[in-house]
């Protein structure tokens, strides 16, 4: 009963997204919306269902196989359902936010034109999302991943005349392709020790192959296991855009803001934490990919973070926001704190999409302006995008019984007790962050929101309803959600029957007892001081001596000149790469196709056949002395040839 | 005695459209029509009937036709030739259906053309006698040769040549290296050279012969200039066929000769063979990044990916140690897997370049952008086609990528790694190109007034993308099919 539940839970969004393209059109928008969210909604509501009965009766986790997919000899590759604690928290956070997302849609693109297709890819995504969450292999999972990256390269595309957007939509596929290279040729390698993808039978048996290695070269052998973790991890730091393949996602903010809030926040770009949770029976087990997944998730934290404070764009600013709690996620992953970093991307997902959403409000509002700098001072034009501006800004910084702060003080927390390679490191990468989170954060808030009015004549006024609506509802768990949830989702075994990972005092070295004594244990500690810290700091930068911005930017000019082209990785890639393996194609065509093979070595002989057929004529002169000539010639180099034979000299 | 009629229904249909004459077009495009979509479900009806536990031949017939020699008119199908007939008899009344759109002058004998084409390329995949199989392989060229050379483009004449050239000079000497096995056995049968044992030096030289009709089918590096300019130059329909099917010749002609006959040359050549494949993966890839013209650029596609399929039915022969039988299984498979699907992706690819050649009369990328403004219905296939041909999951075109690269980690993780970056110069150069003709904005004025895909357009189109579909959301019916078959091929190899 429970799996035909979960596969109606997959299915709606399929069903209803096909419906809304192929048939939305005629119809009307309001059959599209109409069919579409409820699509969503039953998915939430089934899952929310699952929930309530696995936590009431945890015997009911279940892991059944839909169909066999492919057989060939004795492989056998399936479809099937993985329902435990960890897809049913996904499923949950996945439905909400799309269900809020769908809802904002219907006043956020009333007027384009591409409505119902929107209506459509949004509810094809959500389906994509399931349906690689819900997984129970690997197969199926990256049946999923690369889903979710087409409905992403179509949505970022989704004004498709505008040229930026299809450069960005472009970049996004081709970026996430080089992290889906390393994931297929890690379940590759999976495949070749286990001969099979399920989850269950890899997990069980990871033990057995702590030995294995994999032959690199005469003399380097690597261990099977940690090869297998850095390429899945690679197909990670594709979809979770962690450095350095992360230049797609800031350019994806050239899509409508409902999916930059949908996908690019909330939960495609969490894939690849979800897949460092899921797979963490794996990872547990090779401390050399845990060091590496922690040191790439502490660069990208801290140096992202400060691509934003030079950002002028409202979404750009918050897209690398975004980057930077992924790397926070990630780190967590990295010092095996999983159930942490689960619980920083839901949090992360509720308050970002709120950010995403109430930014969306804001463009809207503004007939479509996005650069900061002609915003100010929208407080009082705005105010319940303002008050949800401000509840997700806080809870972006970790300001205290917000929920942001429960799952990056958890995680910080988790960092600081580790004593993985390299998580000294981390935890100073993490530590600044906090900082400088707190600053772009308060920086894009008060230029937005406080300040002085730009243009006074300007008509704004908040939008409709179906825009605010979501932004309320999102804003709740942005402020609420942490004080129920830190403690069996953090602490205690609400994933212990999904993930793999030391006791929770091993991780923290901490006794939990409830959310109000977390908050005063944290207080003892740095991070909230320096978040609040950050606050003042921005209000002193942006709205109090709003001059000192700029001369520092003068004074320390060649960073700040690095911060504003992003460190190069654009140039990097676009005039580097991108031009070199243009060239190559380039001349291996002109050069090596055209020149060598088709004017050489094809018309050259035939050209050099046909003129040696003249010479041939030639030589029938018809005069007996040539013939003669010829005759005697031949019969030397025959004679010649046999006494070379005789003799062993030649041929 | 069906396969039978699969081969001369058509043959016999195409000479009656011949004496039809041009005056009766109409009747004979829907004579053809009917008749090759009856031919289609026939095979269907062969499907049905054909025995998926079984690994020898099926429906097999077998009439003495040369006495002298001992050459038997001998038909039958196995696993492997069923999915290919298919997928011609899948593809023969579409292109028959689209002559109607894009073609003007002497229609009737066009589609006599592929008719008659049809039948002979149905005789190349069941023929069981190798003296037969030759008469259809070199058969097949004289149609081909007159669908480039009469209805092509303006270079029709070099590149029919060329295609001519290429393809004869390589099939002399498959028919040596068949001559020479006929008097080491005395018989034309192909199972018989199964059995006969040859010293290596014998294996490589008849491996050779083999190889230089293959590797020119299919194409292979450095012997695949000839396609590109053959695409360019062919009119849709002859492209879709030739892409489809006949560059499947090639690929059937490793599994059915080269690795049952000569086993040891395979292992020997092997090495060869996988870096041919790479080169074609890579190499090509790049070039396709590079091309500007449309045909051009699936024609590069197309060889990449066939690289695939070389790269499928070799690398097995290079494991460390024993051969393990499901590693060569696997491997095979996914060569088979990827004929297929990339039969039915780059005929939709031709057919959908065709429908936009028919509005604009160019291929040059350059002269395009924004059709989906204009033709939103036509751009939701034609995207949807492309992102099959970047082998996207759910597809066809994932299926057979994901078997060769699992089979090909089991071998040796440089060769996986080398060909799975096909996952992104594919994309590269699909994608690029939807993106320059497909979106962005109209630069062209024409464009401004091409209307959207008619009906009669999308039918063709439609039935392709559900198919892709269907074997790329369930590939298992096709792998099934084809499982027992390759089994005991992979015995023959690697027992």
């Amino acid at each position: 009963m429970l799996f035909n539940l979960s596969l109606i839970a997959l299915i709606a969004p399929l069903f209803t997204g096909v419906l809304a393209g192929f048939i939305g059109k005629k119809i009307g928008k309001i059959f599209t919306n109409g069919v579409t969210i409820l699509g969503v909604l039953i998915s939430l509501i089934i899952s929310i269902y699952i929930l309530i009965l696995i936590l009431g009766n945890p015997e009911l986790v279940f892991n059944q196989n839909a169909y066999t997919w492919l057989s060939i000899g004795s492989y056998k590759l399936s479809i099937g359902l993985l329902i435990d604690n960890l897809t049913v928290s996904m499923m949950i956070v996945v439905n909400f936010v799309s269900l809020m997302v769908h809802i904002y849609t219907i006043g956020y693109m009333h007027k384009d034109p591409g409505y119902h297709r929107f209506f459509c890819y949004i509810s094809l995504f959500t389906f994509a999302m399931l349906s690689l969450v819900m997984s129970n292999n690997f197969l199926q999972l990256f049946f999923g991943w690369e889903a979710v990256g087409v409905m992403s390269y179509l949505l970022i595309g989704f004004w498709y005349t505008k040229e930026s957007a299809i450069k960005a939509n472009f970049k996004a596929f081709i970026i996430n392709r080089i992290g889906d290279m390393f994931l297929i040729l890690g379940i590759a390698l999976l495949f070749s020790i286990f001969g099979t993808l399920d989850y269950e039978h890899i997990f069980n048996n990871t033990e057995s192959i702590t030995s294995n290695t994999v032959k690199l070269s005469s003399s380097f052998e690597i261990s099977s296991l940690t090869l297998a973790c850095l390429l899945l991890f690679g197909g990670a730091m594709g979809k979770s855009a962690q450095m350095p393949l992360h230049v797609w996602l800031p350019d994806s903010m050239e899509g409508p803001t409902p999916i930059s809030a949908l996908i690019h926040a909330a939960t495609m770009v969490t894939a690849g934490v979800f897949m460092l949770a899921r797979m963490s029976p794996l990872f547990e087990l090779s401390t050399t990919a845990l060091s590496f997944v922690l040191i790439i998730g502490s660069i990208t934290a801290i140096s992202t973070g400060l691509l934003g404070l030079v950002q002028y764009d409202i979404k750009r600013v918050i897209a690398y926001s975004t980057l930077s709690q992924l790397g926070y996620m990630v780190v967590a992953a990295g010092v095996s704190a999983y159930s942490a970093s689960l619980f920083h991307l839901m949090t992360h997902a509720f308050f970002k999409a709120l950010l995403f959403l109430a930014a969306g409000s804001v463009i809207v509002a503004l007939h479509h302006e996005q650069d900061i700098r002609k915003m100010g001072g929208l407080k009082s034009k705005l105010p319940i995008t303002y008050i949800t501006s401000l509840i997700g800004s806080l809870a972006l910084i970790g300001f205290p019984g917000f929920s942001g702060f429960f799952s990056k003080d958890a995680l910080i927390e988790a960092v600081s007790h580790s004593s993985v390679y390299a998580s000294e490191f981390a935890y100073y990468c993490v530590l600044i962050g906090v900082l400088i989170t707190s600053l772009y954060t308060f920086r894009l808030f008060f230029l937005v929101f406080h300040g002085q009015l730009k243009d006074e004549n300007i008509k704004v006024k908040e939008p409709q309803l179906s825009i605010l609506i979501p932004l309320i509802l999102l804003a709740i768990p942005s402020m609420l959600i942490g004080w129920p949830t830190i403690g069996p989702l953090v602490f205690n075994d609400f994933f212990a029957n999904s993930i793999m990972q030391p006791s929770s005092n091993d991780i923290f070295g901490y006794e939990f007892t409830d959310s109000y004594h977390f908050l005063t244990h944290s207080l003892s500690g740095p991070v909230v001081y320096i978040a609040i810290f950050g606050i003042f700091v921005s209000y002193f930068l942006y709205i109090l001596k709003t001059d000192i911005p700029e001369k520092l930017s003068t004074a320390f000019n060649p960073f700040y000149k690095l911060l504003i082209n992003k460190y190069y990785f654009d140039y990097l890639y676009e005039n580097v790469f991108a031009r070199l393996f243009n060239n190559l194609g380039n001349s291996l065509w002109s050069k090596g196709d055209i020149k060598i093979i088709d004017n050489f070595i094809v018309n050259g002989t035939a050209y050099r056949v046909g003129r040696l057929s003249s010479r041939v004529r030639e030589l029938q002169s018809g005069y007996i002395y040539h013939y003669a000539l010829m005759m005697v010639l031949g019969l030397a180099l025959f004679l010649a040839w046999v006494v070379f034979k005789s003799s062993g000299l030649v041929l | 005695m069906i396969i039978d009629q699969l081969i001369w229904i058509p043959i016999l249909t195409g000479l009656v459209v011949l004496i039809l004459g041009e005056k009766r077009t109409n009747l004979s495009y829907l004579l053809s029509l009917l008749i090759s979509s009856a031919i289609f479900f026939l095979s269907v009806y062969m499907y049905l009937l054909f025995d998926n536990t079984l690994a020898s031949y099926q429906f097999e017939l077998k009439v003495p036709w040369i006495d002298r020699f001992n050459i038997n008119y001998h038909l039958g199908i196995d696993g492997i030739s069923l999915p290919l007939i298919m997928l011609t008899t899948f593809l023969s009344p579409i292109v028959i259906y689209t002559a109607k759109t894009s073609l003007k002058n002497k229609m009737h004998q066009y589609i006599a053309s592929f008719l008659i084409l049809e039948g002979m390329m149905i005789g190349v995949f069941s023929s069981l006698d190798a003296f037969l199989f030759y008469v259809f392989w070199e058969a097949m060229l004289i149609p081909m040769f007159l669908i480039i050379g009469i209805w092509g483009g303006k270079n029709r004449i070099y590149a029919t040549v060329k295609f001519f050239l290429y393809t004869f000079l390589g099939s002399v000497f498959m028919l040596v290296a068949i001559i020479y096995l006929y008097m080491k056995t005395g018989s034309y049968m192909i199972s018989d050279f199964y059995e006969v044992s040859l010293s290596l030096n014998q294996q490589i030289l008849i491996f050779l012969g083999f190889l230089f009709a293959f590797a020119v089918k299919i194409p292979m590096w450095p012997v695949h200039t000839w396609l590109p300019d053959a695409h360019v130059e062919a009119p849709t329909g002859g492209s879709v066929i030739l892409a489809a099917i006949l560059l499947k010749m090639g690929g059937y002609g490793f599994l059915r000769f080269s690795l049952p006959i000569t086993p040891d040359a395979s292992l020997f050549m092997a090495p060869i063979m996988i870096t041919l494949s790479l080169i074609a993966i890579i190499y090509i890839g790049l070039v396709a990044l590079a091309q500007t013209d449309m045909k051009k650029l699936i024609a590069y596609s197309s060889i990449s990916h066939m690289g695939f399929v070389t790269l499928g039915s070799f690398v097995f022969f290079i494991q460390s140690g024993s051969m393990d039988l499901n590693t060569i299984n696997l491997a095979i498979s996914g060569a088979m897997i990827q004929m297929i699907s990339h039969g039915l992706i780059s005929a939709a690819l031709f057919l959908s370049i065709g429908v936009m050649y028919d509005r604009l009369h160019t291929r040059n990328i350059e002269e395009y952008g924004g059709i989906v403004t204009k033709m939103p219905k036509f751009s939701v296939l034609m995207v949807f086609f492309a992102l099959s041909n970047a082998a996207l999951p759910g597809t066809s075109g994932f299926v057979g990528e994901l078997t060769v690269i699992l089979a090909t980690f089991k071998v040796n993780i440089y060769i996986a790694l080398l060909s799975a970056l096909t996952l992104i110069i594919g994309a590269a150069y699909t994608l690029w190109m939807i993106k320059r003709v497909i979106f962005g904005a109209v630069t062209n004025e024409k464009i401004n007034s091409q209307p959207d895909m008619k009906l009669i357009e999308a039918i063709p189109l439609s039935l392709i993308a559900f198919l892709i579909l269907l074997i790329g959301v369930w590939p298992k019916p096709l792998t099934d099919t084809m499982n027992e078959t390759i089994l005991s091929l992979s015995y023959l190899v690697g027992g």
